[in-house]
């Protein structure tokens, strides 16, 4: 329950008499309200500016520092005021959150120190409103990066003391910088790698002839010394990879990565050169995988950060790219079929089909205009104006809008993968709220009868029970149990019900019971008293260990007899009589053993049954044998 | 190319483009409108005196303040619409569904049917049912069930409260909840209340009956202390 509307609970407890009327049970009482004070203003002095507040403001959230006793820690009894040493600027926000319920994170303010100064007042940071949270979340992001920047070249600088050989280079093939043999290597592969991409480009230069023959490129004039050069560079790189291969941390992940992918092309033709015989067929073959070759350029990216980032960001707005060359391909083919048709009559055309037409299209549209194929009839060339014309329109338009829709894009579509993590993360939280404040009632459902198992047995054991509700928590709690008693049926959570839809589908109900050893007509029953578990008519039934309600419960027969009318689906057990006379001065609001009379028929004893329940995984092992002292066995 | 995309850009910042001017004429029309609606929705009310609500109501002054400002905290502008109630009474009930019950509530409140709750008919009916007399809570609470307020309860105006507050309950409860237990709650208090055996519980059947149960009067002074 957001502690905001805390101040309605009067309203929707009054409301609960419209209940009253349709329940047919006597109503639990209410939590007393022990320390019923006035509420009162509290001066709370931050490093000398005073604020000011409700007392029951601050108890909203009971689990802070100013909702919970530990504020008392810094009274001071001299000017009856609590004193702060903290900054008050962030106290506003601190304040402000008590007050309307969100929490909100300031720009203004450092990252650092505001976590520090929610961390004093007890506030989880998760809380932060959703206005403020994408802020928040960005500014604690770059804080940990910086914080890792940190870490690492604090790394960096110390020696690591054991590192294995093998991590060692890895290390060094990753950060040049670590030791001096990284960058020597660093920069010897750099130095082949432009050596391989210089000798694939010289190659084909033409050389000068060589007396009796035409002009050869240089190639096939110093093909031996080209490719002694190729066969080094080749060895280099195939040793380069070959070591990254070793020394990865991770060999299969390495194996994928595009670097590596890149290394393979790049070296993986001249092998297959070797490989393969000079053979008239593949030699085709062979020349295309020299292309391959320029990929070795590629392997600059290692070297220039510069150029990972634009892979990078050409890869991330390929979508943006790919709509471009859609909408081009579009206006492409209507105009060079609007071409074809146009210059289909005249002779001699160089038009001579659509997919033609198409190289006619692009050269005009992108206003390059070889002049090549030129449209010779009227209408070819009307079309062909438009064509260029538009041609300004559709390429030369797009290209900047591109480039900032680009940028607009991209981080559109990163707030827009934040918000949906943001989303998950806020339904994730209001279920989180939802089923805690529920999960919390079904908790102190069981708590409150442990209580009461405890004070009845005058041992305050266990303290770990006296985790004490705020006086707003009881109160709706017992509203929650007021709606249950009109409604008779009481809440359980998911897994409880998963086991009971189970276990009734695997079971069926006798009509009739067996009587009982002791009953007694018009023994005094209870309509809707708790129930521990679903005692059923098989005694050596064992009941789920994880369904463990309160311990010392009277437990109930769940009986389902057509003849009885479906309110009084539970009755107590008799052990509820003996349990009044031990109980003398139970205190009225034992509200689980109230009691009416209600005759009952003959047919349907009340039964009762009550065993310790089975050996349940918790805390409270003492419990079930104070169940058993307090509780009669009576067996089916 | 070069020279294209010079002169085209100067277009751009000399002159607005015809496109966005409508654009933008459209924005501001909406704008404006937008502002009117927020005008008239945000009627701002602002309560009675302190002392004439303290003589109406059976609060004291202090127990009024502490209402009014609960109230103003949520509904700054003074009214509650029935979305907030739903949604302020949700908040009690994470289990199950409390629309229905709220906007049954809602309607008790809101004796006038203008559709919003102002401060005065809160504290009004929160007096009733927490400072007033037995006859006082009884009678609001018929007006509760009759829904469409013509002084009788039928069944099936009960069916609707009874299945509202067992759609309180949500799914997950013990005993599951049948199809037809509601229904066998309505025929139970229907067996209670309607002495003549009619169909309909008239305001006297009800005050008779509800008076002859010990525990509803019992439970009714239940919240006494609440506040």
């Amino acid at each position: 329950m957001a502690a905001g509307v805390a101040a309605w609970l009067p309203f929707a407890r009054a409301a609960a008499i419209g209940w009253m009327p349709v329940a047919n049970c006597p109503m639990p009482l209410a939590p007393a309200d022990k320390n019923k004070r006035q509420d009162e203003l509290i001066v709370l002095n931050v490093s000398g500016r005073r604020f000011q507040t409700w007392r029951t403001t601050l108890e909203r959230y009971p689990d802070t520092l100013l909702g919970s006793t530990e504020k008392e820690f810094f009274f001071n009894e001299d000017t009856k005021e609590y004193f702060f040493d903290r900054d008050p600027e962030v106290f506003r926000c601190v304040l402000n959150f008590y007050r309307t319920g969100k929490l909100h994170y300031p720009r203004y303010e450092c990252i650092s120190a505001y976590d520090d100064e929610l961390a004093f007042y007890g506030i989880l940071p998760e809380i932060i409103g959703d206005c403020c949270y994408e802020e928040y979340k960005d500014r604690k992001r770059e804080n940990a990066e910086r914080l890792m920047d940190d870490n690492d070249s604090e790394n960096n600088q110390e020696s690591m003391p054991s590192l294995s050989f093998r991590q060692t280079m890895w290390r060094a093939f990753e950060n040049p910088h670590t030791s001096t043999l990284a960058l020597v290597f660093y920069y010897v592969t750099g130095f082949f790698i432009a050596v391989s991409v210089i000798t694939n480009v010289v190659e084909t230069v033409p050389c000068g002839t060589v007396p009796g023959s035409k002009e050869l490129p240089c190639g096939e004039r110093y093909s031996v010394a080209f490719f002694c050069l190729d066969t080094a560079c080749v060895m280099i790189f195939t040793v380069e990879y070959l070591l990254r291969l070793f020394a990865a941390p991770s060999r299969y992940r390495f194996v994928r990565s595009v670097m590596s992918i890149i290394d393979v092309v790049a070296i993986m033709p001249y092998y297959i050169g070797l490989v393969m015989t000079n053979n008239e067929d593949v030699s085709g073959a062979f020349v295309t995988l020299r292309v391959f070759r320029v990929f070795r350029i590629f392997k600059f990216s290692r070297h220039s950060q510069g150029l990972r980032i634009l892979g990078y960001t050409l890869k991330s707005c390929a979508s943006e790219l790919g709509f471009l060359l859609f909408s081009l391909t579009m206006a492409i083919i209507i105009f060079a079929t609007v071409m074809f048709y146009a210059e289909k009559g005249s002779s001699a055309s160089k038009f001579t089909s659509i997919p033609a037409s198409f190289w006619y299209t692009i050269v005009t549209m992108t206003t390059l205009g070889y002049g090549d194929m030129v449209p010779k009839t009227i209408a070819g060339k009307i079309f062909g104006s438009i064509c260029s014309l538009s041609g300004v329109l559709v390429i030369a338009l797009p290209v900047p809008v591109i480039v900032s829709n680009f940028s607009r894009i991209y981080h559109q579509n990163q707030r827009a993968d934040k918000r949906r993590a943001q989303k998950k993360a806020r339904l994730a939280r209001i279920r989180v709220a939802k089923t805690g404040s529920s999960n919390a009632y079904l908790h102190s459902k069981r708590n409150g009868l442990l209580t009461e198992a405890l004070e009845l047995m005058g041992t305050p054991e266990e303290e770990h029970m006296g985790k004490s509700t705020s006086l707003i928590e009881s109160q709706h709690h017992h509203l929650l149990h007021c709606l249950e008693k009109t409604t008779n049926h009481e809440f359980i959570d998911e897994q409880m019900f998963e086991q009971n839809c189970m276990e009734s589908s695997m079971q069926n109900y006798p009509s009739t019971r067996s009587p009982s050893l002791s009953s007694h007509p018009g023994l005094t029953t209870t309509c809707c008293s708790r129930r521990s578990k679903k005692t059923t008519h098989l005694p050596n039934c064992n009941l789920p260990a994880a369904r463990l309600r309160s311990m010392q419960e009277l437990s109930t027969i769940h009986i389902q007899g057509s003849e009885q009318p479906s309110l009084t689906t539970s009755r107590s057990s008799l052990n509820l009589k003996a349990d009044d006379g031990l109980r003398p001065n139970c205190k009225t609001s034992q509200i689980t053993t109230a009691i009416i009379s209600i005759p009952t028929p003959p047919a349907l004893t009340p039964e009762g049954e009550s065993r310790p329940p089975p050996a349940s995984p918790g805390p409270n092992t003492n419990i079930p044998s104070i169940a058993s002292n307090v509780v009669k066995v009576s067996a089916l | 190319m070069g020279a294209v995309m010079g002169t085209f850009s100067s277009l751009q910042t000399k002159q607005r483009r015809p496109s966005k001017d409508i654009a933008w004429w459209y924005y501001q029309y909406q704008r404006d409108k937008i502002e009117d609606e927020l005008e008239m929705t945000m009627v701002c009310h602002r309560p009675e005196g302190l002392e004439q609500l303290e003589a109406q109501t059976n609060f004291t002054k202090r127990e009024l303040q502490v209402l009014y400002r609960g109230f103003k905290n949520e509904c700054p502008s003074g009214v509650v619409n029935e979305e907030t109630f739903k949604q302020i009474y949700a908040q009690f009930f994470p289990h199950g569904d409390a629309s229905m019950y709220a906007h049954y509530l809602f309607h008790a409140f809101d004796i006038t049917q203008t559709g919003s709750v102002k401060f005065e008919d809160f504290v009004t009916a929160l007096s009733i049912l927490l400072r007033g007399t037995v006859h006082e809570k009884l009678r609001w609470t018929f007006n509760l069930y009759d829904i469409n307020k013509d002084g009788y309860i039928n069944k099936e105006e009960m069916m609707d409260i009874v299945k509202a507050i067992y759609d309180m309950m949500g799914k997950y409860t013990y005993p599951v909840l049948k199809e037809d237990t509601p229904r066998q709650h309505v025929d139970v208090f229907f067996q209670k209340m309607d002495k003549n055996k009619d169909g309909i519980v008239t305001l006297d059947e009800f005050l008779e009956s509800c008076q002859e149960d010990d525990n509803i009067m019992r439970s009714l002074q239940l919240f006494q202390n609440v506040m």
